[in-house]
């Protein structure tokens, strides 16, 4: 059937209208300062350990990002953590707080679409997102610059800027399934605990069950055993399996980007290696190709996630 | 009638599941009416008024609001219609003045326009005092007002309340049905639904009688009234004079007088005798104290009507019983 005038009408004042609402918000604010208080507390941990170690790095800047010292978890991993929750707690409340509001069919006999809405909703926590993180980022390279004391290389910011942006689209994928909760269950406690247990699920739980699931389809070769290997089939199951939850394919990405001696992702082949110099740093668009699929397929995670959402949400009745 | 008609509904159905929340209703609504759909608790007024504006979709027959079909053109119609669902809710932490402010942005109003009709539609509830107070600090009453205030402020042609009344206290109630009537004044039709007969008995043209998801009766309360409770005037005077009460018999059209109390007569009649019964009183050089003839109640309208269907249904399911 088709429809009169854009699909898109009043998505500029929807967007406006909810970024505005999230950047004023007490719960925006506590994520924020909880965010920058962890990342300061991995960053000192980080510059510590590479004050430390006096060994010639050419790629001193990135390990600001990746270094941890104990008993902290270097920044990334902090990163890996802390983006869902905030994205999360941005998103559960998206749609049903409309519907608990009783707002939600005074909005929609307004002249707009519910596409309007839904994806105003979802660029507007995206935006609110990309803010905190763009910030994150800008406080970590400054404290780095003044901290360590050499300037990083174009290479260096090249890398960690793409960095950004991926963690941006992994923050992407947390919210497109936050709100796809948000409009599943009406009671946004429910929603918010369901979008947490499935998140600690996917985080913490779906890596070991994936090994364990792995070895039960094809159990481990003996012969691999004996020699203290795994056995290749069922690690690469293993790897599949683990590679369902972004937490995995951001990590991945994350090495890829920030370690530039990585050549490949999971079990390196021969192949892989002939004519090249071991621990040789790869440019960064060889980098960014070693972890493209993973990219894109964080990609196509909030893609579907939304689209998910989007078709509940168009035939779901607007009254409470 | 069809010609200046605002909305057309013909044949309207709304399945959920095999439950039928609307029945195949056809109604109009002519420009500038006041109409009202009444009926009890989940009778299908919600469902019709959803359908109407294209937020739930029609399972059969067809709308047409303003020659638009809210189903496949919703922007036209939701442009020139205002919509109060029942419950209205706002945006607690936002000002009175701000909530209608993201409406009229959705809506496309330019920044002078729209401080302009949202300071006049503030003005005319009554709501230009709290306008950057937080909603989150009104009344169930002052919502309400604020609702109107969109719809004002909306230039809407049609105007759909669903149970505006509802919650409110008597005051409130007739300030807002007072608002309504300003609406007619002004040309904009409304729709209204409610479950509390009396209350908007007085506020409407015409009336849909509801009942589970048909319209059982439909015209002017009066109209519904003489068919309904067997027609028939009633008429309370209160006045004094020897041998009124035979006078008045006399009167073409009365069929009755009864005495209601010490100089207190009733007549019943199948027109308005008030005049003629006055002139009696007059021509008998009595005093008049009273004059007045009943309204026929809504409320009695669908006792009676129901009361008088149910036997016919008791009726039919003891024969699908027997059979
Ligand atoms: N989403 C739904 N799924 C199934 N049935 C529904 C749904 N929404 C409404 N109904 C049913 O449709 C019928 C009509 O409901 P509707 O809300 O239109 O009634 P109403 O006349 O507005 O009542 P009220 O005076 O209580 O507001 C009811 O029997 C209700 O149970
Ligand atoms: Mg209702």
């Amino acid at each position: 059937m088709q429809r009169e005038g854009s699909a898109f009408s009043g998505l500029g004042v929807v967007v406006l209208k909810e970024l505005s609402d999230h950047l004023t918000s007490v719960r925006m604010r506590v994520l924020e300062w909880l965010v920058v208080l962890v990342a300061l507390a991995a960053l000192y941990g980080a510059i510590q350990q590479i004050k430390d170690t006096t060994a010639e790095d050419p790629f001193l800047f990135l390990r600001l990002f990746t270094t941890s010292r104990d008993p902290l978890p270097s920044f990334v991993s902090f990163l890996s953590f802390l983006v869902p929750l905030m994205a999360i707690g941005l998103g559960f409340d998206t749609v049903n707080s409309e519907h608990n509001r009783r707002t939600l069919s005074r909005i929609l006999s307004q002249p707009i679409y519910r596409d309007a809405l839904l994806f105003g909703k979802f660029l507007a926590g995206l935006i609110t997102l990309s803010i905190s993180l763009v910030t994150l980022w800008l406080l970590v390279v400054g404290l780095g610059l003044l901290l360590i004391g050499i300037p990083p290389g174009a290479e260096e910011i090249a890398r960690s800027f793409v960095f950004l942006l991926v963690t941006i689209i992994y923050a992407g994928v947390w919210l497109a399934l936050a709100l796809l909760f948000s409009i599943l269950f009406r009671s946004a406690a429910t929603a918010a605990l369901v979008t947490l247990g499935l998140w600690l699920f996917i985080t913490f739980i779906w890596p070991v069950l994936a090994g364990a699931v792995a070895q039960a389809i094809i159990p481990p070769d003996p012969r691999y055993t004996a020699l203290g290997l795994q056995t290749p089939g069922t690690a690469e199951l293993e790897q599949i399996l683990a590679r369902l939850s972004p937490s995995t394919l951001y990590a991945e990405v994350v090495v890829a980007l920030l370690d530039p001696t990585t050549r490949a992702l999971g079990p390196i082949y021969l192949s892989q290696l002939q004519g090249a110099v071991l621990g040789a740093p790869l440019p960064l668009g060889a980098s960014v190709l070693i972890a493209w699929p993973q990219i894109v397929a964080m990609i196509a995670s909030a893609l579907l996630l939304f689209v998910v959402g989007y078709v509940i949400f168009q035939r779901q009745e607007v009254r409470a | 009638m069809s010609q200046d008609s605002v909305i057309q509904a013909n044949g309207l159905t709304k399945t959920y599941g095999s439950a039928t929340a609307v029945d195949h209703i056809s109604f109009e609504v002519g420009r500038g009416e006041i109409f009202g759909l009444l009926g009890p608790n989940g009778a299908g007024k919600t469902t019709t008024i959803l359908m109407l504006l294209g937020l739930t979709d029609i399972s059969a027959g067809e709308v047409s609001v303003l020659g638009f079909n809210p189903a496949r053109e919703p922007l036209s119609v939701k442009r020139r219609v205002g919509y109060m669902p029942d419950t209205v809710g706002f945006y607690d932490g936002l000002t009175a003045a701000d909530n209608l402010r993201y409406t009229a942005r959705l809506i496309g109003f330019r920044v002078l326009e729209r401080e302009k009709r949202i300071a006049e539609a503030l003005d005319r509830v009554g709501l230009a005092d709290v306008a950057e107070k937080r909603v989150g600090t009104f009344s169930r009453g002052m919502r309400q007002r604020l609702g109107l205030a969109e719809i004002l402020m909306k230039g809407a042609q049609i105007a759909i309340l669903d149970e505006p009344t509802s919650g409110l206290d008597p005051q409130a109630t007739a300030e807002l049905l007072g608002m309504i009537r300003g609406f007619k004044a002004e040309g904009v039709s409304v729709l209204l639904s409610s479950h509390l007969l009396e209350r908007v008995q007085s506020v409407c043209d015409r009336v849909a009688l509801f009942s589970s998801g048909k319209i059982a009766l439909m015209g002017r309360v009066a109209d519904l009234g003489r068919e309904v409770l067997g027609g028939g005037y009633v008429v309370d005077i209160e006045a004094d004079g020897a041998g009124l009460a035979e006078r008045l018999a006399l009167i073409p059209g009365v069929s009755g007088v009864e005495k209601t109390g010490i100089g207190k007569l009733r007549l019943h009649a199948d027109r308005d005798v008030r005049p003629e019964a006055a002139a009696e009183v007059v021509a008998l050089q009595g005093r008049l104290k009273f004059l007045g003839v009943q309204e026929p109640s809504l409320e009695a309208i669908y006792t009676r009507y129901f009361e008088a269907k149910k036997p016919e249904q008791a009726v039919q399911e003891g024969a699908r019983h027997a059979a």
